[in-house]
C-alpha cells in the first residue's frame, strides 16, 4: 500500500486541471483538518458539495420545530448542531424546552422518563441516519409509546447530485462519495454517475483513506476514465446494509423536499410511511407548511453547486460567521463555509 | 445551631448568617487574618509589585469527576496568578449559594476550598456569602480575587515571546471540559475522563526559580489551546507554529472528540499551561512538570499567520480562535 507521502508526491506530477467535489459533510471537515488542501497542487481544486444535512435543511422546517419548541407541553430532542440553523433570526438554540440527543434512541428515553409531555424528534440525516430514525419509530411502535413523534426531515443524496450534475455550468471532473451512506446503501446506488458518463469514488474518513480517494479518482479523471471505484471495501459492500434499507422503506416514503440554497428538489426527502402515521409530528400537531424565505445576498445555493466559493460571499466573515450563521454552509461545523472559516480564513 | 438546607436567612446578616459563618467557613478555612471578620481583611506586604486577579466560577455540574467548584475556584485564581510569574498569596471568596442547598453539599465544597488551598499555599482572608430564590442561581457560583507577590526582575507576559523560543504544554489538554461533557450526560458515553483541575502555581514557582528563560504562560482554560496559542501571537505579535503529533492528547479526550466531532485543541483545561520560553527551558519544565511535559512548536518572526499546525498528514493548517461554542455533530 502507498502511503500517503507517496500518494501526494505522485499527484503532484499530474498537471491537468481538474475540479473534485466531496459530496459529504465529514470530508469536508476531515480535509480541512488534515490539511489535504496544502498537500495538492494548485491544479487540483477539491470544493464541498450539499452533503451536510444540518446545512441543508431549509427555514421552513426549522419554522416547524421552532412552533413545536414553543409549545410548553412539547420536548424537542434534536443533534446538538441543529440548535444553530438560522429561520428570521431565530432558532432552536433559544428555547429551553429542546433537549440535545446523541442517540436517537435516548429520545424514547425521554418519553418515558416525562410521560406528561409531547416528544418530537427532529428526523434529520440522510441515508446513514434515517435507518436509525427509523428504528427509532419502530421501537416506539413495539413499545406503544404515545407521547413520541418524528418531525421528519430526512434526506437522500441521489437528487442533488443529480441536480449538479445537471447544471450547465457544472465544472466538477468526479466526485469523492460519502463512505457512511455507502454503507447502507451500497455502491450500486451510485451507478446512475458513471452511467450519465460520470465518475466518483467512494471514499473512508482516515488521513489514508480520503488521500488514496483523491488519488484514484485523479487518475481516472487524467484517463477519462468513467465508473464507480469502491475505495471503502471494508465497510461497503455492493448491496449495502439490506436490512437498514429495509427498514427504511418500511417507515418512510418518498416525497419532494425542500434544501436550503438549493430550493424544492424532486424526490429528495423522506416522509413516514401511512403505517407508521401515528408518529408523525406534522399529521399529531397539524404543522402546516408556511414559505419562510432564506436570507438575501447568501450564495450558499451557488456553493453548494460547486459554482461558487465561500470567499465570493460578501457576507463571508462579516455577517455570517459560525456564532451567526446566516447561510447553511455556515450553519453547520460540517458546512463549507464554516471549515473554511475554521482553518483558512487569514 | 445550622440547618440542613440553606435558607434565604443565611445570606441575611442576621444569626443564621453568624452561624454559618463560624461552623462552615472559620471552622474550615479560618486563619489570623480571615478570624478577625472585619469587612475588609488586613494584610501586611512586602515592598514591590503584585499581581490581582479575579474570577468567577458558575461550572456545572458543582460536582464533576475529579473536582468541585471548590477545588475548581482555587486552582483558577492560583493559576491565573502564576501566569504573570506572581506568588499566589491571599485569595478572597464569594459565595452565591442557591436557597434550598443542602449544607452538606456546602461543606463539601468548603472542605474542597480548604485542601486546595492548603496544597496551594494559599490563604482564604475575606469573603462574602449571598442566597438567592431558587432557580435563580444553579446551586452555587463562586467569586473570587487573588493577590499574589511578584520576585524583583519577574517579567512573564504573552506579550514577551519572541523570535526562536519554544512553545511547550505541561501535560494532555482538554481533559477538563471533556469530562464535563461526560458528567453532564450530554451524550450519553461511557468514557473515563477525569479532570485535570490542579493548582499549579508551586511548580510554576519552582521553574521560574531555576531559569529565566520562560517568558510567556498561559493556561489553556476556555477556548482550550488554541485560544491560548492565538492569544499569545496575537499580544506578541509573532508567528506560532505547532505539529499535531506533538501535540498530547489522553485517549478518552480523543475518543471523545473522534465520536461526537468536537476538536480536542478547542478544549478547556485546569491543570495544564502553555509555556513560551528559550530553548534552555525544555529539561527544565520536563523537570518539574515531569514527562507528560512536552515541546509542541516554536515561535516565528511576525509572518502574520498566526497560529499554523502542521497535521499529522504532513499538511498545514491554521488554527484558529473558536467562534460559538462547539456543538455535538450529527455524524
Amino acid at each position: 500500500m502507498k502511503s500517503s507521502a507517496d500518494i501526494f508526491r505522485e499527484i503532484a506530477d499530474i498537471k491537468d486541471r481538474m475540479t473534485l467535489m466531496e459530496v459529504c459533510g465529514t470530508h469536508t471537515m476531515s480535509i480541512a483538518k488534515f490539511g489535504i488542501k496544502s498537500l495538492l497542487p494548485s491544479n487540483i481544486n477539491i470544493i464541498s458539495g450539499p452533503g451536510c444535512p444540518v446545512c441543508v435543511t431549509s427555514s421552513g422546517d426549522i419554522f416547524k420545530a421552532i412552533q413545536l419548541a414553543k409549545k410548553d407541553d412539547v420536548i424537542v430532542a434534536t443533534f446538538g448542531d441543529m440548535l444553530r440553523v438560522p429561520c428570521n433570526g431565530d432558532s432552536l438554540i433559544n428555547y429551553k424546552n429542546v433537549k440535545t440527543i446523541y442517540n436517537p434512541m435516548d429520545s424514547i428515553k425521554l418519553a418515558k422518563d416525562n410521560p406528561e409531555k409531547e416528544v418530537v424528534l427532529i428526523g434529520i440525516g440522510f441515508e446513514t441516519t434515517a435507518p436509525i430514525i427509523a428504528s427509532v419509530i419502530i421501537s416506539a411502535d413495539k413499545d406503544n409509546i404515545g407521547n413520541f413523534t418524528v418531525l421528519p426531515m430526512n434526506k437522500v443524496v441521489p437528487p442533488a447530485v443529480e441536480l449538479i450534475i445537471g447544471n450547465k455550468n457544472n465544472k466538477i471532473d468526479g466526485f469523492i462519495l460519502p463512505g457512511h451512506v455507502a454503507a447502507i446503501t451500497g455502491k450500486k446506488y451510485f451507478d446512475f454517475i458513471s452511467e450519465k458518463g460520470g465518475r466518483g469514488v467512494i471514499s473512508g474518513f482516515d488521513p489514508v483513506g480520503i488521500s488514496s480517494s483523491i488519488y484514484e479518482l485523479v487518475l481516472m479523471i487524467k484517463n477519462k476514465k468513467s465508473a464507480i471505484v469502491n475505495n471503502y471495501g471494508c465497510v461497503v459492500s455492493d448491496e449495502g446494509n439490506v436490512l437498514a434499507k429495509q427498514i427504511m422503506k418500511d417507515v418512510f416514503s418518498v416525497s419532494d423536499a425542500e434544501w436550503r440554497g438549493l430550493g424544492v428538489i424532486k424526490k429528495s426527502g423522506l416522509e413516514i410511511s401511512e403505517k407508521y402515521s401515528k408518529f408523525d409530528a406534522v399529521k399529531k400537531f397539524g404543522i402546516k407548511n408556511v414559505k419562510v424565505s432564506e436570507s438575501s445576498g447568501c450564495i450558499c445555493g451557488q456553493i453548494l453547486m460547486g459554482n461558487k466559493l465561500p470567499v465570493d460571499c460578501s457576507n463571508y466573515a462579516t455577517k455570517c460567521t459560525p456564532s451567526n450563521p446566516i447561510g447553511p454552509c455556515m450553519v453547520s461545523s460540517e458546512g463549507t463555509c464554516a471549515a473554511y472559516y475554521k482553518y483558512f480564513r487569514d | 445551631m445550622l440547618v440542613d438546607k440553606i435558607g434565604l436567612n443565611v445570606g441575611s446578616g442576621g444569626r443564621q448568617m453568624q452561624d454559618f459563618i463560624k461552623e462552615v467557613i472559620l471552622k474550615k478555612l479560618g486563619n489570623n487574618i480571615l478570624n478577625v471578620l472585619d469587612d475588609s481583611a488586613v494584610i501586611t506586604m512586602e515592598k514591590g509589585r503584585i499581581a490581582m486577579t479575579s474570577d468567577s466560577y458558575v461550572v456545572s455540574p458543582a460536582f464533576f469527576k475529579g473536582g468541585d467548584i471548590g477545588r475548581l475556584c482555587i486552582c483558577g485564581t492560583v493559576n491565573d496568578l502564576a501566569t504573570s510569574g506572581a506568588k499566589a498569596k491571599y485569595i478572597s471568596l464569594s459565595f452565591i449559594i442557591e436557597e434550598g442547598t443542602s449544607l452538606a453539599d456546602i461543606e463539601k465544597i468548603v472542605d474542597s476550598v480548604s485542601i486546595t488551598a492548603k496544597e496551594a499555599g494559599v490563604m482564604i482572608v475575606t469573603g462574602d456569602t449571598k442566597v438567592v430564590e431558587k432557580g435563580r442561581c444553579d446551586l452555587m457560583y463562586i467569586n473570587t480575587t487573588g493577590i499574589g507577590v511578584l520576585d524583583e526582575g519577574v517579567s512573564i507576559s504573552t506579550h514577551n515571546a519572541v523570535e526562536k523560543d519554544v512553545v511547550m504544554v505541561t501535560g494532555p489538554i482538554g481533559d477538563h471540559e471533556a469530562s464535563l461533557v461526560i458528567y453532564r450526560k450530554l451524550i450519553d458515553l461511557n468514557i473515563d475522563i477525569k479532570s485535570d483541575v490542579a493548582p499549579l502555581n508551586l511548580k510554576i514557582e519552582e521553574l521560574i526559580g531555576q531559569t529565566k528563560g520562560v517568558h510567556a504562560i498561559k493556561d489553556p482554560t476556555r477556548g482550550g489551546l488554541s485560544g491560548s496559542l492565538n492569544e499569545i501571537a496575537d499580544n506578541s505579535n509573532c508567528e506560532i507554529e505547532i505539529f499535531e503529533d506533538k501535540v498530547p492528547f489522553s485517549n478518552g479526550v480523543k475518543a471523545l472528540c473522534d465520536i461526537v466531532g468536537f476538536d480536542p485543541f478547542y478544549l478547556a483545561s485546569e491543570g495544564r499551561y502553555v509555556i513560551v520560553g528559550s530553548s534552555d527551558i525544555e529539561p527544565v519544565v520536563k523537570k518539574v512538570f515531569g514527562n507528560g511535559a512536552s515541546v509542541i512548536g516554536r515561535v516565528n518572526s511576525n509572518k502574520k499567520r498566526g497560529v499554523v499546525m502542521h497535521t499529522e498528514l504532513g499538511g498545514l493548517r491554521k488554527l484558529g480562535v473558536m467562534d460559538g461554542i462547539q456543538l455535538p455533530r450529527i455524524c
